[in-house]
């Protein structure tokens, strides 16, 4: 009975493990191994250069490192700013007031349209002479002109800029996920600390928040992964990797893949950019553990 | 009575607040929702000249060039197809899996999940070029279930991470209750743990729905055959190497934007509807 | 639960549709795969024409974009898919490997039958970009592995209208940099905008860089530092690196020119917000799309030097390529012998504004096309050459002069890191 009951669970995970062993894990070693060898996608022949490509990417390769960097700036700014944000607005969206619906619908159109979409109409809105200059001109009107500036094509900028047009761009999820939380804290707890004479803040701080963390936990993991993977966006915003300032991980490795035709180098590169997003998980998720 | 009276103004003043807040990012998300629709109104050689939202003419005959320049019948059937087939699978598949590694014991299974994460954070560059390899090897490759079996993968990890930390807050009582009762696992599976994680599974819909429709890369390396191909690959082909026809562009972009927001408008109603469902925390 | 049996359903269905195997036809089938979305249409024609001539059917499949067309080559190449006909988008050094893993056809053969009729129909330019010379880097047997169906030129554009409004004389474009330069400080005056180009792709900034660097060294002392036999910091290339920061300076260069993509540029020329451009033949018919009425004129770029003559960038546009291991191999060079003769030529280049591969196709274009046309004289390409940068060093040499363009470098400070890489490269090459 026993065995047949262990044998029962295996069941369970069987078609996903089938599935996940067959489309990912082989591919995975192919690549993995890849990494190990110089070669242009094409030949037939390929050449050992055992930890070669590795040492390159540590010691060499400063393009790679400075779009781990600029890659993680976005990813704080996508943590704070735009997290913070969703948080706000599915807060401010569980409460009874009139419009939810239509506010929930609209929220999560960023998300629905394309990054090529998203980046040209942004560049539209955003850029002067190929463009409506529009967030310069609202500036202007609300009376802060020595703010204006051109955010896009100013090498000071870019990044910022492209950060915050991602933010628009995955708040809505962040939204739809926190109010998937919040909606799940029952009324009645707040009905009664309501009558125990608590404040709006005190209810907040001591049945919200803490109900809250493993989701903000599971938000931040999932930003994390998404963020540190984005290069659509700034194709279509700033051309590429604009001279180093806005080179993301993703472009090296279609670099290396299509540019120098470095097929094994690009697998090695993939493969250290998923070590560095592994080791980030991990500590976002001792780090909540601790919280507990 | 003034201490009514505080109470009421500062209610008011809160949420009017609050409404300025949310109109303004409502906006903010609705002008480039505009800007694709406007443009899609325009002619080529308006559409940057003319900078208003309010094309001079509305050319809605760009919806219909674009549906038929794209090839949008055959290939519209198609998304639909693909994303339904891998939705459902996702949703069945990550569920068990997803179960199993929160309320089942079996050796492995610390494993396994650990094995999935990983998978979730580690993106294959050039998978494509496995995968097309991969599927020839398997007799799958110009097929449509090889497809579909592919993206199921890719949402599999994802997936499965959020069930499981759903299933994981889920309270153990109904479980108990119905075992006591003589649920097999797969009863309590499927009559107790899947209607409350309801919200959860609707995250789940509209994640993947999303990843497979706007899916095109794949499918382009992987079809030989046009008839297979889904939406997004019609769409490309208004992305000339050269000329890119905008307003077509805009209205065939328009139009597979729809569906999404509609499968988003049914999900987000159980998402909701699952507070008076799972009243049981606490 | 009706939910439920619509998804069952579905699914039921697209299992049904899904193993349904691919049906075999009788005829003869010649499949191409391209990636020129705006010759779709008139492929489709030509190939239709072609099955009524001769019976043999011709299937013509887009896949674009082309970076995506690319992966989906490669791909193929790997589990020898490949279609009877296609085209490699990349460096001679890709062209290379694909030779050497024996996926294309050696047409050397077919192209020299009959004295040489089918490869004298071209510009030996175009054909000179699918060739592989004698003694070449490559180690490929000499030989004509591909076939170009258009040529193209790169070179600078200007618009008639707004020099007229600078009161510059329309007929009448910059021939020397200096010129060039003086009309920056006009432009800047009148809050125009100068020179746009797809310059966030960083491949057209090397071929402007390129084009000064024969214009200054000549020829043989830039394929002299590609062997690596000169160096970057020679003052020569760093008259080369200067040129843009004189440019920069001028004010002749638009503003936010490093993030524009090339179809941004396009936009703005067209819509006449900037005075010059610096971009390829095919721009005839882009601009033609989006503004019918632009005055415009096609001009060199404005010598830096009178030592040596300015190169362009020319040749072939798009070339064809046919698959070695095809069943089809006689049709299909069949199929692309008819499909570059003159008339076929004439009107794919009419349909679409593209200059003809094919020298007897010229008769009718229109003004503008001519004086690109006219350019090829002064055409040449790194295909051609025979030997190829390493492309860390080229990626160097690019976001260099980005780095330059928006200030944050000087041109000797790019010599110098150009020229550290390209060692490092030299001295890898060297330890294999």
């Amino acid at each position: 009975m026993k065995i047949r009951d262990r044998l029962e669970n295996y069941v369970f995970v069987l078609p996903a493990v089938a599935i996940f062993s067959i489309f990912y894990i082989i591919p995975f070693i192919w690549v993995f191994q890849l990494g190990l060898f110089e070669w242009d996608g094409i030949s037939f022949t390929k050449v050992f250069v055992g930890l070669g490509n590795f040492k390159e990417i540590f010691l060499q390769d400063v393009n790679w490192w400075r779009a781990m960097w600029n890659a993680g700036y976005i990813t704080l700014i996508a943590l704070t700013f735009q997290n913070v944000l969703a948080f706000m607005l599915a807060w401010a969206c569980d409460r009874e007031i009139k419009m939810k619906n239509f506010y929930r619908v609209i929220f999560f159109i960023p998300p629905v349209l394309s990054e090529v979409v998203v980046g040209m109409a942004w560049r539209f809105i955003i850029n002067d002479i190929d463009g409506a200059n529009i967030i310069n001109r609202t500036l202007v009107g609300m009376g802060f002109p020595n703010l204006v500036h051109n955010w896009l094509s100013d090498p000071k900028t870019a990044l910022t800029t492209v950060a915050i047009v991602h933010c628009w761009k995955g708040f809505g999820w962040g939204f739809l996920i926190f109010l998937a939380g919040l909606q799940t804290i029952p009324r009645e707890l707040y009905e009664a600390a309501r009558v125990d004479g608590a404040s709006a803040w005190q209810s907040f701080r001591k049945i919200t928040l803490p109900l809250m963390i493993p989701v903000a936990v599971l938000v931040a993991i999932l930003t994390v992964l998404g963020t540190m993977q984005v290069f659509v966006l700034i194709v279509s915003l700033v051309g590429g990797e604009f001279a180093g300032h806005t080179s993301v991980p993703v472009l090296r490795i279609l670099a290396s893949m299509r540019g120098s035709s470095r097929f094994g180098y690009a697998c090695a590169q993939g493969i250290t950019f998923g070590m560095v997003l592994i080791v980030i998980s991990f500590i976002q998720y001792r780090f909540s553990k601790k919280g507990q | 009575m003034k201490n009514a009276f505080y109470y009421k103004t500062k209610k008011v003043i809160v949420n009017t607040l609050i409404h300025i807040f949310l109109i303004s990012v409502a906006i903010t998300c609705l002008y480039p929702l505009l800007w694709m629709i406007s443009s899609s109104l325009k002619t080529q050689d308006m559409i940057f000249k003319d900078i208003s939202l309010i094309p001079h003419q509305f050319r809605l005959e760009n919806y219909v060039l674009a549906w038929q320049e794209g090839g949008f019948g055959r290939n519209f059937f198609n998304s639909i197809i693909y994303t339904v087939s891998v939705v459902f699978g996702i949703v069945i598949i990550s569920s068990l899996a997803a179960y199993a590694f929160s309320r089942l014991r079996f050796i492995g299974s610390k494993f396994l999940f650990i094995m999935f994460m990983a998978a979730m954070m580690i993106p294959i560059p050039g998978s494509f070029v496995a995968l097309y390899v991969l599927l020839n090897k398997l007799h799958l490759r110009n097929t449509p279930i090889g497809y579909i079996l592919c993206m199921i993968n890719v949402g599999l990890s994802t997936s499965i991470f959020l069930l499981k930390t759903f299933f994981d807050k889920m309270p153990k009582e109904l479980e108990d209750a119905a075992r006591i009762d003589g649920c097999s696992k797969i009863g309590i599976w499927w009559h107790v743990a899947l209607p409350l994680a309801k919200p959860v599974l609707a995250v789940v819909i509209v994640f993947n729905a999303l990843a497979v429709w706007n899916e095109y890369i794949l499918a382009l390396i992987i079809f030989d055959n046009r008839s297979f191909m889904p939406l997004q690959v019609a769409l490309q082909s208004f992305q000339g190497e050269f000329v890119t026809n905008y307003p077509l562009l805009m209205a065939g972009l328009t139009i597979t934007a729809v569906p999404i927001i509609l499968v988003y408008l049914l999900m987000q109603k159980y998402i909701i509807k699952g507070v008076t469902q799972g009243a049981v925390v606490g | 639960m009706w939910f439920k049996n619509v998804l069952l359903g579905a699914f039921v269905l697209f299992l049904v549709l899904g193993c349904s195997a691919e049906k075999l036809d009788s005829k003869p089938t010649i499949s191409i795969w391209h990636w020129m979305t705006d010759r779709d249409p008139t492929f489709q024609e030509l190939a239709k024409k072609y099955e009524t001539l001769t019976g043999v059917k011709v299937n013509f499949e887009l896949y674009a974009p082309s970076d995506a067309y690319s992966q989906k080559i490669r791909a193929a190449a790997q589990g020898t898919n490949l279609p009877d006909v296609f085209g490699i988008l990349g460096e001679k050094r890709d062209f290379a490997s694909f030779i050497k893993a024996g996926h294309i056809l050696d047409l050397t053969s077919y192209m020299e039958a009959n004295n040489n009729s089918w490869k004298d129909s071209f510009f030996p330019k175009a054909l000179a970009v699918n060739e592989f010379g004698p003694q070449n880097s490559y180690g490929i047997n000499p030989g004509i592995f591909g076939v170009p169906i258009d040529i193209m030129t790169i070179q600078m554009v200007y618009n008639k209208k707004l020099f007229t409004q600078l009161g510059l004389n329309p007929n009448r474009p910059p021939k020397t940099l200096q010129e060039f330069l003086d009309i920056g400080a006009k432009i800047q005056a009148a809050g125009m905008q100068g020179l746009v180009s797809g310059w966030g792709e960083v491949w057209m900034i090397d071929c402007l860089a390129n084009n000064y660097a024969f214009n200054l060294m000549g020829k043989d002392k830039v394929l002299a530092t590609i062997k690596g036999e000169v160096s970057y910091t020679d003052p020569d290339w760093i008259k080369v690196f200067t040129i843009f920061k004189q440019m920069k300076d001028s004010g002749v260069l638009a503003q936010g020119l490093v993030t524009m993509i090339n179809k941004s540029a396009e936009q703005l020329f067209a819509n006449e917000k900037a005075v010059f451009a610096f971009n390829g033949s095919w721009c005839v018919n882009v601009y033609k799309g989006m503004n019918p009425g632009l005055e415009y004129g096609a001009m060199l770029p404005p010598e830096a030097s009178d030592k040596y003559p300015i190169a362009i960038w020319g040749g072939a546009g798009s070339s064809f390529m046919v698959n070695a291991r095809s069943k089809n191999k006689e049709e299909a060079v069949k199929f692309l012998v008819w499909l570059t003769n003159q008339d076929q030529q004439a009107y794919l280049a009419a349909s679409t504004n593209n200059l003809p591969a094919n020298k007897n196709s010229l008769s009718k274009i229109p003004e503008i096309l001519a004086q690109f046309a006219r350019g090829m004289d002064y055409a040449t390409h790194p295909n051609v050459w025979g030997v190829s940068e390493f492309s860390l060093v080229i990626e160097a040499f690019d976001r260099g002069i980005q780095s330059i363009i928006i200030g944050e470098k000087t041109p000797e400070q790019v010599a110098i890191d150009v020229q550290r890489i390209k060692e490092r490269e030299l001295a890898k090459k060297r330890a294999q």
